[in-house]
C-alpha cells in the first residue's frame, strides 16, 4: 500500500497571534511551529497504523521553503518512510493543492491523506482540491479508516449521525479527530529521521487565485458582569432583555 | 451577474439554506441547484429568500462529493454563473474545494460576512482557529464562496422562485454509504444557536444529567471540553476547541470549563459566552459576557430551573 500524507506547518496552538506591516503578515516573533496537529495526530498515525498490518509505504509531502524541514523531520521521526517537499512559497490553497497533485498523479498513491484543515488557515481546501485535480473520490472530515485489499471503510459525522462508507482505492480523504492517537516519536525515530530521504522538488507554474489583504484582531469583549449564583432570574432576564439572545 | 446557490433541503430548509441563498441574491441572481427528495413547500420557501430559479436534481439521492460538483457544474455553465455559494458544513466542506477546482475558481471557506467590493472583491472569513480574521481577495474570474454558518441574519426577499427539474449526467459515483448510524435528529453543533458545554468540573460522565437538563429547557445542543472527550466521559463529537469543532451560536453557556487558550479558539465567535466556575481566577471568566463564580451542581439545576419559568411566560 502507498499512501501520501500531506503535511503542513504551523503555530503552535498556544501561540499568541499578532500582526505586523500594517496587518498584512502574521508576527513570527517569538512562535514555535509545529506539524498541523490534523496532519500529525490522524492523518499520519493512522497511515502508519495501516502500513505496520498491511505492509507498504508512507511518504509526506509539503509545500514550502527550508523553514518546514524541521517539521518534516519531525514527521519522519514519528515514523515516516521519507518526505517530499516542493520547494515554493505556499500562496493559496489552489497553489498548493496543484502542487501536490501534480506531484501525486505519475505516483499511483493508493489513499492521499489530508487533515480536516490546518490550524491556522482552517480552509479545509486542499483534500478536497487534489481529489478533484486527479479526478479521485474525496471522503472529507472522515473519523475512522480501514482497508481491506482495494476496498476502504470510513466513517465520518454527518447531519444527524454517522456515515459508514465503502470506497475504492484510489482515493483522498480529509481526517478528523477520531481517526488516531499521537504519537511521540522515540530516540531511535529521531535518529533516524536525520538520514531518511527528504526529496525537493521544484514547482509547477500556477497564479494565485486568492490571495489576504489584511488581518484583524476580533473585538475583545467589554468585561464580563457577573452575577450571583442564587440569581438565575436575574441572568435568564439579561439574556432575554440585553442581549437578546433567549 | 448570475449565480448558482448549493443547499441541501429535506422537509424544511434549514438556516444554513436560508443564509446561502440570502448571500447569494446580494451578488445576483439567484439559480438554486439541489437534489433528492426534496419537498415542493420546502423548496418554494426559497424564494422569499431570493431565488429566482430552483432546480432540483431528483435522479440523486445522496451527498456524493464527485456527482454534486458535476451537478453544480453543469448549473453554473446553465446559469453562466459567476458565483457558486454553499453553506460551509460537512456537505460544503466536501463539494466547495472540488467545484472550486473544477471551476478554477477562487475559493473561500467560511465567509462571515457579504463580501467588500469597494476594492475588487473581498470577503471576511475566520483564520487562526477564529484568534483572528482574515480579509481575502479573490482575482479568479469565477468565485466559490461557502458560508460559515450562523454568519449572517437571512432577510426576506422575495423572488419567483420556479422550481424545475434539472437531471443533467453526473457519470459514476465513487462512494458508497453502506450505513447510517442515527444519532437522532437534534441540531448539530456547527449550526446550533443554543449551546451548553461543560468540561472536567462536572467530575464524571454520570453527572451530565443537569448539563442535558438546562439544554433540553433551553432547547439547546450539548457541547464539551476536549479533556472530557479525550477521557471518553463524551463523544469526540461534542469537543469544541482548536482541535474539534469551532462553533458561534447565539449563546454558549460553559459550566466547569477553565477556559483555556486552544477551547477559546473554538468558541470566541459565540455572540453572548455565559461561564460558571468555582474558581474566579478561571482565564475563561476574561472572555465571558457574564460570570457566575460558583458551584455547577449548584448553579446549573437553579437556572433550568429559572429558564424553564422564563419559557412558560413567553408561552
Amino acid at each position: 500500500m502507498k499512501l501520501l500524507v500531506c503535511i503542513s506547518k504551523v503555530p503552535d496552538t498556544t501561540s499568541k497571534i499578532n500582526f505586523v506591516d500594517n496587518n498584512t503578515k502574521f508576527d513570527e516573533n517569538g512562535v514555535q511551529y509545529i506539524v498541523n496537529p490534523y496532519d500529525e495526530w490522524y492523518a499520519l498515525v493512522r497511515a502508519l497504523e495501516l502500513v505496520e498490518s498491511n505492509g507498504g509505504s508512507v511518504t509526506t509531502i509539503t509545500v514550502g521553503t527550508t523553514a518546514d524541514d524541521p517539521t518534516i523531520r519531525k514527521a519522519l521521526a514519528i515514523g515516516a518512510n521519507d518526505a517530499v517537499r516542493i520547494d515554493a512559497e505556499p500562496t493559496d490553497a489552489y497553489f498548493v493543492a496543484k502542487q501536490i497533485a501534480e506531484y501525486a498523479k505519475n505516483e499511483n498513491y493508493d489513499i492521499i491523506l489530508t487533515g480536516k484543515e490546518t490550524i491556522n488557515y482552517n480552509g479545509a481546501q486542499i483534500g478536497g482540491m487534489i481529489a478533484e485535480m486527479l479526478d479521485i473520490p474525496f471522503v472529507s472530515l472522515a473519523t475512522k479508516l480501514d482497508v481491506n485489499g482495494n476496498t476502504a471503510t470510513l466513517e465520518r459525522d454527518v447531519k444527524g449521525g454517522v456515515e459508514v462508507i465503502e470506497v475504492n482505492t484510489p482515493f483522498a480523504l480529509s481526517a478528523a479527530k477520531g481517526m488516531a492517537e499521537q504519537r511521540i516519536p522515540n530516540m531511535r525515530g529521531i535518529m533516524a529521521a536525520r538520514t531518511k530521504p527528504l526529496n525537493v522538488v521544484s514547482p509547477v507554474e500556477q497564479d494565485a487565485l486568492s490571495s489576504v489583504v489584511k488581518f484583524e484582531l476580533p473585538d475583545a469583549k467589554s468585561g464580563c458582569k457577573y452575577i450571583e449564583p442564587e440569581n438565575m432570574d436575574e441572568l435568564v432576564e439579561l439574556l432575554h432583555n440585553e442581549s437578546k439572545v433567549l | 451577474m448570475s449565480v448558482v446557490v448549493f443547499v441541501e433541503v429535506k422537509n424544511k430548509i434549514s438556516k444554513a439554506a436560508m443564509e446561502a441563498v440570502y448571500y447569494g441574491s446580494n451578488l445576483g441572481t439567484v439559480n438554486v441547484v439541489t437534489f433528492g427528495d426534496a419537498s415542493e413547500d420546502a423548496l418554494k420557501e426559497l424564494g422569499q429568500y431570493g431565488a429566482e430559479n430552483i432546480w432540483v436534481c431528483r435522479n440523486l439521492s445522496e451527498a456524493n462529493d464527485q456527482a454534486l460538483s458535476r451537478l453544480i457544474a453543469a448549473a453554473v455553465e446553465k446559469a453562466n454563473a459567476e458565483f457558486v455559494v454553499l453553506a460551509q458544513n460537512q456537505t460544503g466542506k466536501a463539494v466547495g474545494p472540488r467545484i472550486a477546482a473544477k471551476l478554477n475558481a477562487g475559493h473561500i471557506s467560511g465567509a462571515i460576512d457579504l463580501p467588500d467590493t469597494s476594492n475588487g472583491f473581498v470577503v471576511k472569513t475566520n483564520v487562526y482557529s477564529g484568534k483572528a480574521i482574515a480579509h481575502v481577495a479573490l482575482h479568479s474570474d469565477k468565485k466559490v464562496i461557502s458560508i460559515l454558518p450562523n454568519s449572517l441574519a437571512p432577510q426576506q426577499n422575495q423572488k419567483s422562485g420556479n422550481i424545475e427539474d434539472f437531471n443533467p449526467d453526473l457519470g459514476s459515483n465513487g462512494i458508497v454509504v453502506k450505513e447510517l448510524k442515527s444519532q437522532g435528529d437534534g441540531v448539530p453543533l456547527p449550526e446550533a444557536e443554543l449551546v451548553v458545554s461543560a468540561g472536567r468540573g462536572l467530575k464524571g460522565p454520570e453527572n451530565w444529567g443537569i448539563v442535558e437538563d438546562l439544554a433540553n429547557a433551553l432547547g439547546a445542543t450539548t457541547a464539551c471540553s476536549r479533556p472530557v472527550a479525550d477521557i471518553g466521559w463524551r463523544p469526540h463529537h461534542e469537543h469544541v476547541g482548536q482541535t474539534g469543532v469551532a462553533i458561534r451560536p447565539n449563546l454558549y453557556i460553559a459550566a466547569g470549563i477553565s477556559g483555556a487558550i486552544q477551547h477559546l479558539a473554538g468558541v470566541n465567535g459565540s455572540k453572548v459566552i455565559v461561564v460558571i466556575n468555582t474558581d474566579p481566577e478561571a482565564p475563561f471568566f476574561k472572555a465571558a459576557d457574564y460570570g457566575i463564580v460558583g458551584d455547577a451542581f449548584e448553579v446549573l439545576p437553579r437556572l433550568t430551573e429559572a429558564v424553564k419559568k422564563f419559557m412558560a411566560s413567553q408561552n
